[in-house]
């Protein structure tokens, strides 16, 4: 079981590099793209060492392809195993999707059917991705854009059988749960009562745009108060959990994004008043 | 439908649209293949116009455009890392622009420049310890970074004002094929013009040419007088640019 840490992050993106390495930002964790720094050399690989000589810091992917058919790319397995070892992260993580088949890789992360076939497929990659880097990871939520009608489980259903039959942790994204609630007509806050809340070890906050069509999950928005509600459910069932805020782009300044995450550290307060 | 049967209809979508594809995965996943089929091009034409600016600079925004939804037809992406997609857009930008081979040369630099920002670290022989080196059986180890490429225009003049937001030169052919070499020194990227000598005995020395053979190597082509300093002068160049980080079959002078 992968150790609780309570604690509020934000995502380390180029804009911000000089602010973690110049001052000591009030932040107990940062989290990084994996695949960004899965590179031979050069400044970036420099910057993250010198961003974990002061931060704790979370890998997280969008490349593993937890949901291939065709299994899990071992080179790429290698090299997150190296970025790993050097790096001795918080948590490693991906998500509930995929992006590769057969040789074609999307750069997306694309949806599966929750069906039983799927999960046997997705509980093989992950224990072999586990086996590979020698540690539990965590496995998030994805904001999703199809509905498959041949779906024999929900979404939390499917990730609570994945927890438990390889024991991989949970990475709940609270806007994805909203994204996708809104998309396909579900209720979020029955999502949210149906994770295993004992699995979950850390939390995403984001914000969204609406699209044409639908919801579209765009990290390019402050988090929204739809967002912080069904934060605040969620919390009391969670216990310990490290929480941060992903932006991706229209990229604030870092000090808009520490005000935010004061937003998290207040309704985290808040629960463990109520609690008390 | 089976698991793969769906992804193989979704990449069939996303790589050619294909409409009978998309009809296999339901009426209701309409909508959210648009969003993907939007997602997938979008961020390939994000990340090649990210990787090619003076590329795009040059010809402009709506060719450049034209030119990445060719590739992306062409050239569907296979690896992990986006780091790899761009690798194979010159050979494109090659086959649109016959005519001007210098946009070709420009997305190569581009490109090049880029795979050595991120390429294995090295660190260059300082000139004091290869003093003490026995040449005549010294073979020269090169940064793993160094890439080297044709040159027929004048693309390096072009990237440069480019990239310093000048106003950059006409594009002109060289008077002969030279190279261009690219590499990183410390964490930033370089790149140099060079002649068709330089050319030749750096293709000779990363062969594994031991660097005595290649002095005799160079007087055989260029007599000796001409081969014998320049053989010099370029080893004297290499060590400035850190282009040398190991040696081989070493012999301490006593």
């Amino acid at each position: 079981m992968i150790p609780s840490f309570a604690g509020f992050g934000l995502g380390l993106r180029k804009p911000h590099y000089a602010d973690f390495l110049s001052t000591r930002v009030s932040v107990d964790f940062v989290e990084v793209i994996s695949e960004n720094f899965m590179v031979d050399g050069g400044r970036p690989r420099q910057i993250l060492c010198d961003v974990r000589a002061r931060y704790p810091v979370a890998l997280h992917g969008v490349s593993m392809s937890l949901g291939s058919a065709d299994g899990l790319d071992g080179a790429y397995l290698a090299r997150l195993r190296a970025l790993v070892d050097e790096i001795e992260p918080l948590f490693v993580s991906d998500h509930l999707s995929w992006s590769r088949i057969e040789g074609f890789n999307s750069h997306d992360l694309l949806p599966l059917p929750y069906t039983r076939e799927a999960l046997d497929c997705v509980a093989t990659n992950v224990a072999r991705a586990q086996d590979v880097l020698g540690r539990e990871m965590l496995v998030e939520n994805p904001s999703t854009y199809i509905d498959f009608a041949q779906a024999d489980m929900t979404e939390w259903q499917f990730l609570d059988a994945l927890s438990a039959r390889t024991g991989c942790g949970l990475l709940l994204d609270v806007n994805n749960v909203f994204v996708s609630a809104a998309n396909h007509g579900f209720d979020a806050f029955e999502y949210l009562d149906g994770v295993p809340a004992d699995r979950v070890r850390q939390i995403h906050l984001a914000g969204h745009s609406q699209g044409a069509e639908l919801l579209i999950d765009t990290h390019d928005q402050p988090v929204p108060p739809s967002v912080w509600d069904l934060y605040a459910h969620v919390l009391p069932r969670l216990g310990a959990v490290a929480t941060m805020i992903e932006r991706d782009d229209a990229i604030p300044p870092l000090v808009d994004l520490l005000a935010e995450l004061a937003v998290a550290r207040g309704i985290a307060a808040q629960t463990v008043r109520a609690a008390a | 439908m089976s698991l793969l049967a769906l992804q193989r209809d979704m990449r069939a979508w996303l790589a050619r649209e294909d409409q009978s594809a998309a009809a296999r995965l339901g009426a209701d996943a309409a909508p959210g293949l648009r969003v993907h089929q939007n997602n997938y091009r979008s961020q390939l034409v994000a990340c090649l116009a990210g990787s090619f600016a003076c590329t795009r600079e040059w010809i402009g925004g709506d060719a450049f455009e034209r030119v990445a939804a060719e590739h992306i037809d062409r050239v569907p992406p296979s690896s992990w890392t986006l780091d790899a997609y761009v690798r194979d857009f010159p050979a494109t930008l090659a086959a649109l622009y016959p005519a001007d081979p210098e946009v070709a040369e420009l997305g190569w630099i581009e490109c090049a420049l880029g795979e050595a920002f991120v390429g294995p670290d090295a660190t260059p022989l300082a000139a004091d310890v290869l003093s003490d080196v026995d040449w005549d059986s010294t073979v020269l180890g090169f940064t793993p970074t160094l890439d080297l490429a044709e040159l027929t225009t004048n693309a390096p003049a072009i990237w440069s004002a480019l990239a310093q937001e000048e106003v950059p030169p006409a594009a002109e052919m060289l008077e002969e094929t030279g190279a261009i070499l690219v590499w990183r020194r410390d964490q930033a990227s370089h790149f140099r013009a060079i002649d068709p000598v330089e050319r030749q005995a750096l293709l000779w020395a990363r062969a594994g040419m031991p660097f005595a053979q290649l002095c005799e190597a160079m007087v055989d082509a260029w007599g000796e007088q001409e081969g014998i300093a320049r053989a010099g002068s370029l080893l004297g160049q290499w060590i400035a640019d850190g282009l040398i980080v190991a040696v081989s079959g070493v012999q301490s002078r006593r």
